[in-house]
């Protein structure tokens, strides 16, 4: 018999979930805890649908534990593409948000419970979900070993699927602790928790049993990202909660160490989450992808431990002129302009790996995402070192510049990267020869390159031109614009980036098209990307 | 498997790893990101001895420089003030009047005024204060209160109907549905609008004149001229602040609604408001 014990489990939280809406201490931790009632309920029917009653000794479990454990990583595969979805759509409809106020539907679809929707959708549902899914991919090859723990696996993926769903339906419900990316509350925070130990415990098991002499660069680069990001994230969500069957919580730490606990948080989940992570992603992928050798050995350790530990002291620079002390002020920026380097070797040996395959940019649209995944990296840890420079952060902080860099780094590293993985993957995974498509990855391609410009450059101006407008004194001393006027003046730059947003989103969607033919096996007829075409014979 | 291996392309040797079919080239470390990286560091360094950095016991260094933000921030301030001071200083001192028939005075706090406007007062009156709906345009020649600088000084300073300010602006029209038959408040209705455009039925407006004379005109006068000591608009002249269609104005006179604005001088000290009464008078309507 399978799937009893997970059955019950399930069933007990269930009925757990109940008493919590029946006792709750206050309406929003009532109605959280019916959701998590629904969802709960829905799945323990699932499973109880899938019990079968064999006996235990008929299945056929020892010939399967030689292999890859792969079937986690499908669903991984797909997560990822939805979710991307649902983030790239939350955030076209917050971006005309901005440009037409009139579309903020009180209370629940408001700006601000939206907002966090489309960041934690983005970052950790379709980031994180590519993360996990890529991980257990690369540990398994680069370790020749299978996934530590068995169905722990599973429960990784369920149980960061269940957080993602509490996490998106608090926001909507009002449920925050307003800190940003990590608005969830304390319940939320503690489930999550129990989730990353045992991602750990199946990341570091397998690395542990792995049959090569060393371990791979990629993993090096996973691991530090598993384990700052559970360090990250238990110390920024240390608090008490006001009831243990209320959503309240009051922080551990209150003024400015609070704020500096937030952006050492706040920064690290960029600079682990969203580079680290993503590195270890690159670092498999683009040599498998261009069948090129590492460019170089020693500049990944080097680049590795500087990144790791320069990071990590960058995040005060999100603070400057505050109450924050000016030495802490210093000392982060500095680091993050001694971090320009470090992140560019990853840049480096991205680049370079393509040496030797440089043709394969005319006629493989996935490398031609990496690339780009790759330049915009480049641009964008180029950009926030700069940023950090306390003369230029004095006209770019609170503006909307800051939102144009995070998306140069978002969309154009995180998101291609994610896109030529996921490319790469789901031939593979679902024993295919090919993609459905490689015209609509080229379609994706250029959708989303075109929309990262648009929104990138329109932001730049954008928040330039806010950053002036606020600091423009006349001749006597006085201040030229009120507020609201350099509000109004966002206008036309917000309906671009809402038409860029719309751009990417369309790319988005026809990866989800292209993914899904691919599943179900189909294969476009169609002639190879970028060779010749074929000659007419002369009549 | 640790045997080394020469990769054909690029004639460089790996460093004999292999994982998944992926080598790697021992390459060197590129200069220019070598020497680039030491720059930085060495930057670094340089930058957190003249500027507040290290982190001691009980304390920072605090940089050969001297440097401090609170400090530039003062200075900043400082000289800000001083820039302005001498001025502000004979605002403050000078009555409305005499800044007004002081040219350089008076575009100083017109300048000012407009300043203190686009912070405080475009919420409610608008970036060009056109006002809207419930809330007055200051660029016309429409008055509640009076239109002199005097009068516009009195109403910012106190507010109008913030009954935190002893001294603010109060006045309220009654509810008139104690006391009219909702057939009289259709006439007065039907009058009122009469006296700037063609009211619905226009068999009203005799009966709706009797109703006005006699509830209406010991605040708004007896051709609807309004009475700027009680703040009653003048409503023969086609300019509304709360009501402009029958009805509206229905409405106004059946269940009053009252603007509230706050009193400004305990916020932002009694120069400003000068500044801001000046810069209001300046806008086209001022008497």
């Amino acid at each position: 018999m399978n799937h009893v014990s997970e059955t019950i489990w399930l069933a007990i939280g269930t009925f757990l979930a109940l008493l919590g809406a029946a006792y709750a201490y206050d309406s929003l931790f009532a109605a959280h805890m019916w959701v998590l009632f629904f969802v709960l309920l829905v799945s323990t029917i699932l499973m109880l649908r899938r019990i079968s009653f064999a006996s235990a000794g008929q299945a056929p479990a020892a010939a399967i534990k030689s292999e890859y454990f792969d079937e986690v990583i499908k669903y991984g595969t797909i997560a990822t593409v939805f979710w991307g979805v649902v983030g790239f759509l939350v955030g076209v409809v917050i971006a005309l948000q901005l440009a037409f106020p009139d579309l903020n539907i009180e209370p629940w679809f408001n700006f601000g419970r939206m907002r966090p929707l489309h960041t934690s959708a983005v970052i950790f549902a379709f980031g994180g979900n590519a993360l996990i899914a890529t991980s257990f991919y690369v540990v398994q090859r680069t370790s020749r070993a299978r996934l530590f723990g068995g169905d722990l696996a599973w429960f990784v993926f369920w149980g960061y699927q269940l957080f993602i769903v509490m996490a998106a339906t608090g926001y909507l419900l009002g449920i925050t602790q307003s800190r940003e990316y990590a608005e969830p509350e304390w319940y939320v925070d503690l489930w999550l928790t129990i989730v990353w130990v045992a991602y750990l415990v199946v990341f570091l098991g397998t690395i542990l049993m792995r049959k090569e002499p060393h371990i791979y660069v990629a993993n090096w680069f996973y691991l530090a990202f598993i384990v700052t990001i559970a360090m990250l994230h238990v110390v920024n969500n240390l608090a008490i909660p006001v009831s243990f069957l209320g959503v309240k919580s009051y922080s551990a730490f209150s003024g400015v160490q609070d704020a500096l606990t937030q952006w050492w948080y706040g920064h690290n989940a960029v600079g682990f989450f969203l580079t680290a992570g993503f590195l270890g992603m690159m670092y498999y992928f683009v040599p498998k992808q261009a069948g090129r050798p590492v460019y170089s050995y020693r500049l990944s350790i080097i680049h590795f431990w500087a990144l790791i530990f320069m990071y990590i002291w960058a995040g005060p620079h999100h603070l400057h002129y505050t109450a924050l002390p000016d030495w802490a002020q210093t000392l982060g920026m500095v680091f993050s302009i001694m971090l320009w380097m470090p992140s560019w070797g990853g840049m480096i040996n991205g680049l370079m790996t393509l040496s030797g395959a440089w043709d394969k940019i005319r006629t493989d649209p996935i490398i031609r995402m990496m690339v780009i995944a790759i330049a915009f990296y480049g641009m964008s840890t180029f950009e926030g070192p700069m940023m950090s420079v306390k003369a230029v952060n004095s006209l770019s902080h609170y503006t909307d510049w800051t939102i144009g860099h995070v998306h140069s780094g978002a969309l154009g590293w995180v998101g291609m990267i994610t896109f030529g993985a996921v490319y790469y993957l789901t031939p593979k995974l679902w024993n295919r020869n090919r993609l459905y498509s490689l015209d609509l990855v080229n379609w994706h391609f250029w959708l989303a390159t075109l929309g990262i410009v648009v929104y990138a450059a329109v932001m730049w101006v954008a928040g330039v031109q806010q950053g002036l407008m606020w600091r423009e004194y006349d001749d006597q001393g006085f201040l030229v614009y009120s507020f609201a006027e350099t509000v109004a003046a966002m206008f036309p730059y917000y309906v671009l980036r809402a038409v860029g947003g719309v751009m990417y989103l369309a790319g988005g969607l026809i990866m989800a098209f292209n993914i899904t033919m691919t599943i179900l096996g189909y294969e476009r007829r169609e002639r190879e990307t970028g060779a010749a075409p074929a000659l007419q014979p002369a009549e | 498997m640790a045997d080394k291996h020469i990769d054909d392309l690029s004639g460089v040797e790996t460093t004999g790893h292999e994982w998944d079919g992926i080598r790697e080239l021992n390459n060197p470390l590129p200069r220019w990101w070598l020497w680039t990286f030491y720059g930085t560091i060495l930057w670094a360094l340089v930058y957190t001895v003249l500027y507040p950095a290290w982190p001691m016991l009980t304390d920072a260094t605090k940089g050969v420089l001297g440097y401090s933000s609170r400090a530039e921030l003062a200075a900043d301030v400082g000289a800000a003030k001083a820039a302005q001071g001498v001025v502000l200083e004979k605002i403050s001192s000078s009555s409305l009047e005499d800044i007004l028939a002081d040219p350089q005075l008076s575009q100083f706090a017109t300048a000012g005024g407009a300043a203190a406007f686009r912070v405080n007062c475009t919420p409610c009156h608008g970036t060009g204060a056109a006002g809207g709906q419930g809330y007055p345009n200051l660029n016309d020649d429409e008055w509640l209160w009076g239109g002199d600088v005097n009068a516009i000084y009195q109403t910012i300073s106190h507010g109008i109907r913030d009954t935190v300010d002893p001294e603010t602006r109060i006045s309220e029209m009654p509810v008139f549905a104690d006391m009219l038959q909702p057939e009289e408040i259709r006439q007065v209705a039907a009058y009122i609008i009469s006296l700037t455009s063609a009211p619905q039925d226009p068999s009203l407006i005799d009966a709706g004149k009797q109703v006005f004379a006699d509830n209406c005109v010991s605040c708004h006068g007896e051709n609807a001229e309004g009475n700027r000591e009680l703040g009653a608009p003048n409503l023969a002249d086609a300019i509304w602040l709360k009501a402009s269609t029958e009805a509206e104005i229905a409405a106004q006179v059946r269940s009053p609604k009252h603007g509230v604005m706050p009193a400004w001088t305990g916020r932002l000290g009694d120069t400003a408001v000068k500044q801001l009464a000046v810069y209001i008078h300046s806008l086209g309507g001022g008497e």
